[in-house]
């Protein structure tokens, strides 16, 4: 079973992303990629560089981001590939804990969603 | 209900650290079956601890440092009549305690040599099979039963003794030497698409698929372009399973019966999949061209090209049947395969015209090796009935439907012996 694993946090954050915290992130890939997981991963750039289409009163409209009134965004997915939802959640505890690591004050979530098969 | 979620919890990081988790204890112990037993004995341990203290930020750590212990344990015991025990148990007292993550460092070579142990030329294809889905793919016996249909004792018996085939060769001290390698490589990939044809059109039973199956060898395959990343073979056969993958969910309906090819709504493939294969193939046909001007595609380069042509096409008339008869001719050059003909057969008679898939079929169809396949007839009924031939069809699919192993697949050639009669019936009683 495929999930998605999206990594939502602030756009703004108040503390600063050390470089070793990419370098954990890239070794949590390979490890994903040895034991089959990891399907998919991608970081998102800033949602300056993207646009919300939305129905208002019927009609669609379209914004240009930053999306500045929304708290916290998407800012990157994974597509894994398990046996079971608890493999998704022990993958997503992994990703939060290593955030954690590298920056005690962060705050975010990472929301698992399975992807429909049949 | 927090035992059960923390059994399943547990359950999860096994999964995902099996493969490292053993791998490592084969380097370090040398023995397949010691190593297997000791992290069976680790994930006892944390049944017995995590649901008390949490699972640890570390577990795949704290897996590999209990392993370890109860391995010095094992090797300390068998000390008194065997040095080299007491050697290795010293040595591995060393390293335990200093840091938990110590021998999880290796882990792409670990777990290339894991592969390359399971597929020993000293064990049976069986073997292989069942070895690699029990130490690498990390199922158990019960799963890998299920998913073959054989009882349980019987994988229990085939796992045991294959262990014992390896201790006795020494299986895991060896090194394969770099001539042997690229053999033993050859040997893992067949070994992937097996467990994934098995998956893909189970020969035996009731069923026509078993994803579970598919999935797996995906997932090895997976593995495999990560560990050797510059091997086109290896690119090929994750691109060929990602292809065939994507079709799943269209090869069969709400009952389960098998919709073929020709018929399926292709709207129902898996469009992600087939992007990945085909990225996949590309970086294979890339590095073929790299190796210089005489380099030849492999046996999975080629079948991930054909698997492409058909995910490429719109519908089966779109598709390009002269370049994949071209394609199976190279195949059949790199295989001699019969089978492999036989689809060239099929082909031909796409591209050319039932008469000239026929006149393939004809030089095939007596080997050896077709003997007794039901595919033969099958092909056969199918090339008659385009020529609108339809007693010839619905003898060849009754003949087909005779020799089918898979329950499915018996009734669908029934079916289509059925459906020639009637097309032919009123012709053919005037």
């Amino acid at each position: 079973m495929r999930f998605l694993c999206m990594v939502q946090t602030d756009e703004n954050p108040p503390w600063e992303i050390p470089g070793a915290l990419y370098e954990a992130m890239a070794a949590y890939d390979q490890e994903g990629r040895l034991n089959g997981t990891l399907v998919e991963s991608r970081g998102l750039l800033p949602s300056a560089a993207g646009a919300i289409v939305s129905a208002a009163d019927g009609r669609v409209k379209a914004i240009d981001g930053p999306f500045a009134e929304a708290k916290e965004l998407v800012g990157g997915y994974a597509v894994v590939d398990v046996r079971s939802r608890e493999e998704a959640v022990e993958l997503g505890r992994r990703l939060v804990q290593l955030h954690l690591e590298h920056i005690p004050e962060w705050r975010g979530t990472v929301e698992i969603r399975q992807i429909a098969d049949f | 209900m927090v035992e059960q979620a923390t059994r399943a919890a547990i359950e999860a990081v096994w999964r995902l650290e099996s493969t490292r988790l053993i791998a490592a204890l084969v380097r370090m112990l040398r023995d397949v079956g010691l190593a297997e037993d000791v992290a069976q004995d680790a994930v006892v341990a944390a049944l017995a601890a995590w649901p008390v203290a949490g699972i640890p930020a570390n577990p795949g750590a704290w897996l590999m440092t209990t392993a370890k212990r109860r391995a010095i344990d094992v090797l300390r015991a068998r000390a008194r009549h065997d040095r080299a025990a007491a050697e290795l148990a010293h040595d591995l007292a060393e390293v335990v305690d200093e840091d938990p993550s110590a021998g999880i460092d290796h882990v792409e070579d670990d777990v290339l040599r894991l592969m390359f142990i399971c597929c020993h030329p000293a064990l049976t294809a069986e073997a292989q099979t069942t070895l690699t889905l029990r130490l690498v793919a990390g199922l158990s016996t019960r799963e890998i039963a299920r998913a073959h249909l054989a009882p349980e004792a019987t994988v229990a018996q085939r796992i045991s003794r294959a262990k014992r085939t390896l201790a006795e060769v020494g299986a895991a001290i060896e090194e394969p030497a770099a001539a042997e390698r690229a053999e033993r490589l050859g040997t893992v990939l067949g070994v992937v698409y097996l467990v994934f044809n098995e998956g893909y059109s189970a020969t035996e039973g009731e069923d026509w698929m078993r994803p579970a199956l598919c999935d797996e060898a995906v997932r090895l395959g997976r593995i495999l372009t990560a560990l050797v990343p510059e091997d086109p073979e290896v690119l090929g056969l994750s691109a060929l399973m990602e292809l065939q993958s994507s079709r799943l969910a269209a090869r069969a309906d709400a009952e389960g019966e098998p919709i073929l090819l020709d018929a399926q709504d292709r709207r129902r493939w898996d469009a992600s999949r087939i992007r990945r294969g085909v990225d996949l193939l590309d970086r294979a046909v890339a590095l073929v061209a790299h190796a210089g001007p005489a380099a030849e595609p492999g046996p999975y380069v080629l079948q991930a090209s054909l698997a492409a042509e058909h995910a490429r096409a719109a519908s089966v008339d779109d598709t390009d049947w002269e370049r994949i008869a071209s394609l199976y001719e190279r195949l059949a050059r790199r295989t001699g395969s019969p089978v492999v003909e036989l689809n060239r057969a099929v082909a031909l008679g796409r591209a050319r015209g039932p008469e000239a898939g026929l006149a393939l079929l004809d030089q095939v169809s007596d080997l050896p090796a077709m003997r007794g396949y039901h595919l033969v007839p099958s092909v056969r009924g199918d090339l008659y009935a385009q020529l609108g031939r339809w007693d010839e069809a619905a003898a060849e699919f009754g003949r087909a439907a005779g020799m089918a192993a898979n329950a499915r697949e018996r009734g669908l050639l029934e079916r289509r012996a059925r459906d020639a009669r009637a097309a032919g019936g009123p012709i053919a009683s005037s």
